[in-house]
């Protein structure tokens, strides 16, 4: 099964809605409890991600019988450097918005610990590709 | 599959008038009208009790034991919850109260809040260090504990496995009469009043596998109804001093059956309360969708205004509640083992403070054992559901539209149940008025499609 959602870049309102959209659908096909959860923080994370960074985004969602394929595709800034970026604690966020106690550096990070398979490509001032997949046993 | 859960409510078809107030109300969808009568599902149903204060004509019923079973007993016991006075006007005192609850025949009435004091301070040591799953959700509401079940699994780690008050009180009880009165266990009958379904759920069939200490059930506005007859009626003798001085309780041990009582316990970390079954359930929701993080402790009520609000008070809850509230006024903040001395069992109580065993999930939204044949089913069931007119109308015999699409490809509806698709099914000559008025009739009864109606409304 496939379905693809929209994000619009900077509406926090409804920022999480795909993850509960896929939350429900996994629940549905009886996918275990924790593999439900990793795949929702992973996708909650990375949609997110869009929402705060993105001018725009697509997420498609490919479902099969025993694994989930999220594609995220945006417009947006693009990361400059992808390995230092998925290092734990990394962040671009400036010190303001440290104090605030958001860009923690562990958004990608948490990605990829809640994902068996994480691919990422990115341009920067075009936008950015996240590609993970879980499997269901 | 493991066994059906049971369930304290039952529908009486004799009173019933298929209206489906019920059907509509329910949070996790478990009830659908079929033949005129609403059928429940038992694996979804949590007692909540939702359809039972929706029904316009008392159609259903929750069942209790009988009460001549605790004339069966030597020593019948009464653990009565600390809100079963606050039903009554302020100007019945509580030793009138108790005094006809003793006349009742009972050797010795507990209230179930004793053992609060205890838990408070257990509370404070051990809830935030449960096993690493943050936040932890209380476990004292039964209908709560069962909705994560069904449909919150993910969250079942979350949950604090502690007995509530009620356990924790039983045995004390158990332990006092037979240590220190000598009294032989098989001659104990420990009868609970139940404020609410899920509670009487909880001890018929426990979410562990633990047994209940509490012998019986009877429900609180049944012993209301006894208690005030008796009061009405002069008959009892009032009770001295002593038996009184038993049943004073702290401040906070009243509080704990209201909204926030328990929240109030700790004062470290973020703690929150919520109360009214569909309050949390979409709170739930977030919180499995990772969209609420840092919160430490989560205390979770299935009724609006918690125990006050149980669907078994006799009396309305904002004043139940403030008469609750008007006795924690006039109570102690502290209470020493003289005065509750159930503080002298501590050491027992916190060796059986942990729940034995595990809260399974037992999730109800999977469509099929076979994750092949769920796909299927769930493409089907999303393809059905994006052609129906999304009224939630109820016409079906469903709760909504989606739960008609899903009961379409579980075989268990029929796609022409929906009034919609039925008019287009006869427009298109697809379907004849015979077999649509068949279908109605399947779902509704004949009742209220008779031609009589006709004549009856001068058309």
């Amino acid at each position: 099964m496939d379905f693809t959602y929209h994000v619009e870049g900077g509406d926090f309102t409804n920022a999480g809605s795909t993850s509960s959209e896929v939350k429900r659908m996994l629940k549905k096909l009886g996918v275990s409890p924790d593999i439900v959860k990793r795949t929702v923080v992973a996708l909650y994370e990375a949609e997110v991600n869009i929402v705060a960074h993105a001018y725009r985004g697509d997420i498609n969602v490919d479902l099969e019988e025993d694994k989930i394929r999220i594609v995220l595709a945006d417009e947006g800034p693009g990361i400059p450097n992808v390995d230092w970026a998925m290092q734990k604690g990394n962040s671009t966020a400036s010190p303001k918005v440290r104090e605030m106690g958001f860009g923690a550096g562990m958004g990608l990070p948490n990605i990829k610990n809640n994902s068996d398979e994480l691919h990422i490509e990115t341009e920067v001032g075009k936008g950015t590709t996240i590609e993970f997949v879980n499997y269901f046993n | 599959m493991a066994e059906d859960f049971h369930h304290a409510l039952q529908f009486k078809y004799d009173l019933c008038i298929g209206c489906a107030h019920c059907t509509g109300v329910c949070p996790t969808g478990a009830i659908h009208v079929e033949d005129g009568h609403p059928h429940l599902n038992p694996n979804r149903c949590v007692d909540c009790g939702r359809c039972y204060q929706a029904c316009p004509v008392n159609a259903i019923y929750i069942e209790q034991d009988d009460f001549n079973t605790v004339y069966d007993y030597k020593y019948p016991v009464l653990l009565l919850p600390s809100i079963f006075t606050a039903q009554f006007e302020e100007k019945i005192k509580e030793r009138t109260i108790l005094s006809a609850i003793y006349h009742l025949g009972f050797k010795h009435v507990f209230e179930v809040e004793k053992s609060v004091d205890f838990i408070k301070e257990e509370m404070k040591k051990t809830v935030h260090e449960n096993n690493g799953y943050k936040p932890i959700i209380s476990t004292f509401c039964p209908a709560v504990v069962r909705l994560i079940q069904v449909r919150f699994p993910v969250l079942v780690p979350n949950l604090y496995l502690v007995k509530p008050p009620l356990d924790l009180t039983a045995l004390y009880i158990q332990k006092l009469l037979t240590e220190e009165d000598n009294v032989p266990a098989e001659d104990i009958g420990i009868f609970y009043v139940a404020p609410c379904a899920a509670k009487i759920a909880a001890i018929k069939s426990p979410a562990t596998e633990e047994e209940s200490p509490v012998s019986g059930v009877i429900n609180m506005n049944y012993l209301y109804s006894k208690v005030m007859r008796v009061i009405k009626q002069g008959e009892y003798q009032l009770c001295d001093d002593s038996r009184i001085r038993y049943h004073r309780l702290t401040k906070s041990s009243l509080k704990f059956t209201l909204t926030t009582g328990e929240v109030s316990l700790l004062n470290e970390g973020r703690n929150l309360a919520i109360d009214g079954i569909h309050n949390v359930s979409d709170f739930l929701e977030k919180l499995e969708d990772e969209d609420i993080q840092d919160i430490d402790f989560l205390e979770l009520r299935a009724c609006d205004e918690s125990c006050a609000g149980g669907i078994l008070c006799a009396n309305n809850r904002f004043l139940m509640a403030e008469r609750q509230r008007n006795r924690m006024h006039k109570s102690p903040e502290e209470i020493d083992a003289e005065d509750n001395d159930l503080l002298n069992y501590v050491d027992y109580l916190s060796e059986h403070r942990r729940v034995l065993g595990t809260v399974e999930p037992r999730s109800m939204d999977k469509m099929d054992d076979n994750v092949a044949v769920a796909m299927k089913k769930m493409r089907r069931a999303f393809e059905i559901n994006q052609n129906l007119p999304q009224v939630d109308c109820r016409i079906c015999g469903y709760q909504s539209c989606k739960a008609l699409s899903e009961a379409v490809v579980n075989g268990q509806a029929q796609i022409e149940q929906c009034v919609f698709v039925q008019k287009a099914m006869e427009h298109a000559e697809k379907l004849s008025l015979s077999d649509s008025i068949k279908t109605t009739t399947k779902i509704w009864g004949t009742k209220k499609i008779d031609p009589a109606v006709i004549k009856n409304l001068n058309l």
